[in-house]
């Protein structure tokens, strides 16, 4: 026989919690930023000494400080939502491609070979078609091979695109020393080449992040290959037993995803830079991934989580050179983790609830609990029982 | 003599989110050597109860007493140092163990780990109950009951004096039950408490000394089975008195609508899954399927949808050969499959999306233009909701959301609106209470007077010989028998489901499962068949 017995309750149990409404979970993504924030200007302090407020300004300073500051961050914001609406409808489909950087960089590589070989020799408006069309079809070989696949003999998507990044890598290497000039290492930039500017040099990559985020909205929540690509995510069997060719799906929706990384790479290439490097998508391909998922695929919300993120980085990396005087990038890049951890794990609170020993009848039952707590016979009221009804059939 | 009581839970109660009561001021019984029927509509919160006794959940208010002292279950770890034993419904067992090995796992009593020891404890217990099991075979190699004897195994070797079996039956064939019930009455005889759930009123009278019923949560009383019918259950149970009849609708039959023959088709590992099937499916006939769970049930329906390529055999609609057809060409024809797997979200329904989503999943193509028409997939929505009495929140809310019943009805629903002529049905009540049932088989006995061929495949036999004409059993893919429900028995199905009967054998006659009044002649089925031979020579 046992000799203890437990009479203790635990002192709090982990229960799921009804869905919140769209407010509520706001909230708690937006205290969750707020924490973070906080507890990071803590932790400089711990390392650095540094006055945790003075981190704060430094976030904005480097975002808002002056006129070019606030352009880069636009720059990057739209690129950043750029890819990330290139992933989410592969990620809608539970197709993680993880191959984003690579097929920016073949973009890109496809936008500078046409200008090496093509800057001076022919009209500059059909070198212009040229480094448009080329960019695309070449970040849409890259996501597509591994699409086929996927398709044909089910092999992991994940590993396979991941793979495609370092070959795209390897590529630019190759042609960084066949192509270059004085042999530094790095290719040299060919400015006179890059698409023309309309208004400012940023305008253009601003105007093409707008319109494929309204494309993308529509796609994904209103057009019938929006559905497809939503079902085959859900469920194959079903979207099978539907009559879906979900091979075709699969091929279709990872071609866009390469098509609108392909465009990334030529800004990249075409308006930014005027050169490719290897890392080129400054990591935007990973990068957007978090964007992706705190947006949960929805397209508007992206605008929010990639603006969100490239402020927070780009704030952090000034703060840490200019007020910190740090080289490297160690301090923001362990900021940056700091803040996307903590708002991962309010997921955490958005799903599930903590009930402590004291506070478990309050839920939405007091009323109930209090009533039940005065009657030791356990038989319900009317009331009671109207109010069960409505429970139990939900 | 007093009876000793093993288990008592006082005034138990617990909320699910969402304002929902799984349970409320439920209080049980239990006494040292008795069985006790835990009866209830699905939804009544019979395994949330359970689960709360064996440590999963926690229960928001009340108190639990075992052999008259209070405790407090935390785990399921505490539960069986109460000597409380759960075997659920859904197995749990690692494959490529042997039994004795599954049965051991977890079992931490400080001694080294010695299987030699553990086999020869299991053939211990079994002998003593009279179960049937080899302790050194593996998992994968076992039959539904064979797993079923090692759950039960596994909590008598941890020591458990309460067991609570929930819903052991479903899954089993009658002779297959009958032995659990001779082995469960011998436990009882040895001291043990058992707690069993079950949906079917006739074990629960033949099995149980008292059955405790609870109704939306909430405890209605306890009975003594031998002063109790099932007349009076039912009516505990539902709240009303309800007709337990099943109507079998009279109809007039048309010609065969869906004609198969020698059909082969081959499971995913690819063993064979049916075996040379011949039967015919007339307009306005109920056309059972009876076979133990993994009979080839399932493989049979993915090919009628076209879902799943045939080894060989011709299945005609109307005449007009369906194997090779797209699965959009096949419902277009009129041929509705729905099959509603275990976890009863699987085929057919996508559980994330809307109502409304789910109603559009076969009709979202039609209309013209690049964007998909919800607004007239809400509109009928809502009218199925309407007319089959569906509890939602509203049009938008994900399917995965509603309750089990709710589910299959919008399955269900969505379905017949589409107009079929042939609806292929697997296990369309599978786990629901007796009311959302009955509406199911309204719906089905409505279709078949409006000269609709139905294949309903089926786990309640009862049910079956009840609401279908004929029905076919299987048994490891292989018709046993084509019988007429009205002169049948539930005995002689269940030898067939398990084999012991084969009707084929003894009629021998070549015709069976063949229609008279075929939509082809026999040379029209011949030169199909030679068509299908070219087409399956040049696919090689």
């Amino acid at each position: 026989m046992t000799n203890e017995k437990t009479i203790r309750e635990p002192l709090f149990h982990i229960s799921k919690r009804a869905p919140l409404s769209k407010g509520q979970v706001a909230l708690i993504y937006l205290s969750a930023v707020v924490i973070a924030l906080i507890l990071s200007g803590f932790v400089c302090t711990l390392l650095f000494g540094a006055n945790p407020f003075a981190a704060l300004v430094g976030i904005f300073e480097g975002n808002f400080g002056t006129d070019s500051r606030i352009w880069w961050l636009l720059r990057d914001a739209s690129l950043l939502l750029l890819v990330s609406l290139a992933l989410a409808p592969a990620f809608r489909m539970k197709f993680w491609n993880l191959g984003g950087n690579g097929q920016i960089i073949m973009g890109a590589l496809a936008c500078y070979a046409c200008m090496h070989y093509a800057y001076g020799q022919i009209p500059n408006v059909i070198m212009y078609i040229l480094m448009i069309t080329t960019s695309v079809g070449v970040g849409i070989l890259w996501a597509i091979i591994p699409a086929v696949f996927k398709a044909k003999w089910n092999t992991n998507e994940t590993l396979f695109t991941l793979m495609m990044n370092y070959i795209a890598m390897g590529l630019v290497n190759y042609a960084t020393s066949k192509w270059s000039l004085q042999q530094t290492g790095k290719l040299e930039p060919i400015n006179g080449a890059k698409l023309p500017e309309i208004g400012n040099k940023y305008i253009l990559i601003i105007l093409i992040a707008v319109a494929v985020t309204v494309f993308m909205f529509f796609y994904l929540k209103k057009s019938k290959h929006g559905f497809e690509v939503a079902l085959v995510g859900e469920s194959v069997n079903t979207a099978r037993y539907v009559g879906i060719n979900v091979k075709k799906t699969v091929i279709r929706t990872v071609l866009l995803s390469g098509a609108i990384c392909g465009i990334v790479g030529l800004l990249f290439c075409g308006v930014v830079d005027g050169n490719v490097y290897e890392d080129t998508p400054q990591n935007m391909g990973f990068t957007a991934i978090m964007a992706v998922w705190f947006a949960q695929c929805n397209p508007l919300i992206m605008i929010i989580s990639s603006f969100g993120i490239i402020f927070l980085s780009r704030g952090i990396n000034h703060y840490q050179k200019n007020v910190l005087k740090l080289t490297n990038s160690a301090v923001s890049d362990m900021i940056v983790g700091f803040v996307y951890f903590i708002i991962l794990c309010c997921e955490f609170f958005v799903v599930y609830k903590l009930q402590t020993r004291r506070n478990k009848r309050n839920f939405g039952f007091k009323d109930i609990s209090e009533q039940i707590a005065g009657k030791g016979d356990g038989k319900p009221t009317a009331v009671e029982k109207e109010e069960r009804n409505e429970g139990g059939n939900k | 003599m007093k009876k000793q009581i093993a288990l008592e839970l006082k005034n138990i109660c617990k909320y699910f989110p969402g304002k929902v009561i799984a349970n409320k001021n439920v209080n049980l019984t239990l006494y040292k050597g008795e069985i006790l029927s835990l009866l209830g509509e699905n939804g009544s919160g019979k395994t949330t109860l359970m689960n709360m006794i064996s440590g999963i959940y926690f229960p928001d208010e009340g108190k639990i007493f075992i052999d008259g002292e209070e405790v407090v279950i935390r785990s399921p770890k505490d539960a069986f140092k109460y000597k409380i034993g759960m075997i659920h419904q859904h197995f749990k067992l690692v494959d490529i163990f042997s039994a004795a090995e599954n049965i051991v796992l977890g079992v931490n009593d400080g001694s080294r780990y010695n299987i030699k020891k553990v086999n020869s404890r299991v053939r211990e217990i079994a002998e003593r109950y009279g179960f049937d099991i080899d302790p050194k075979k593996k998992i994968y190699n076992m039959s539904v009951s064979e797993k079923q004897t090692v759950e039960i195994i596994k909590v008598l070797y941890r020591g458990a004096d309460i067991l609570i079996l929930d819903e052991p039956t479903a899954v089993l064939t009658p002779q297959e039950i009958e032995k659990l019930f001779v082995i469960l009455r011998k436990m009882k005889a040895d001291g043990k408490s058992i707690i069993i759930i079950t949906h079917k009123l006739n074990e629960v009278m033949e099995i149980s000394d008292r059955v405790s019923i609870l109704r939306k949560g909430e405890y209605i009383g306890t009975v003594e089975t031998a002063e109790t019918n099932p007349k009076e259950l039912t009516e505990m149970m539902v709240g009303k008195k309800t007709d337990l009849k099943i109507e079998r609708v009279k109809t007039d039959f048309d010609r065969p609508l869906l004609e198969i023959r020698d059909l082969v088709i081959n499971k995913d590992d690819g063993s064979l899954a049916i075996d040379n099937a011949s039967f015919y499916i007339r307009g306005g006939e109920i056309l059972g399927v009876a076979g133990i769970a993994g009979c080839g049930q399932k493989e049979l329906c993915e090919a009628i949808a076209g879902l799943r390529p045939i080894k060989s055999g011709l299945i005609m609609h109307k005449g007009e050969n369906l194997i090779g057809l797209p699965p959009k060409v096949i419902i277009e024809k009129g041929v509705s499959m729905s099959f509603i797997p275990e976890d009863r979200l699987g085929m057919g329904l996508a559980p994330s999306f809307s109502i409304t989503d789910n109603m559009m999943l076969k009709t979202y193509s039609e209309g013209r233009g690049p964007f998909v028409d919800r607004k007239s997939a809400r509109a009928r929505a809502n009218a199925l909701i309407e007319k089959l009495d569906i509890v939602t929140p509203s049009s938008e809310t994900p399917v995965r959301r509603l309750s089990g019943g709710n589910v299959q009805k919008v399955l269900v629903g969505r379905e017949i609106e589409s107009a079929p002529n042939v609806i292929i049905t697997a296990y369309p009540v599978r786990g629901l209470d007796i009311n959302s049932s009955y509406v199911i088989y309204d719906i089905l006995n409505e279709q078949k007077k409006k000269g609709t061929g139905i294949l309903f495949i089926g786990e309640d036999l009862d049910v079956m010989l009840a609401l279908c004409d004929k029905i076919i059993v299987i048994c490891h893919g292989k018709i046993m028998g084509i019988v007429h429900a009205e002169k049948t028995t539930k005995e002689e199905l269940g030898l067939m489901m398990t084999g012991s009967l084969d009707l084929t054998e003894e009629k021998k006659d070549k015709n069976y499962g063949i229609a008279k009044d075929s939509n082809l002649t026999e040379e029209e089925w011949k030169a199909e068949e030679e068509k299908q031979a070219e087409k399956e020579n040049e696919d090689d």
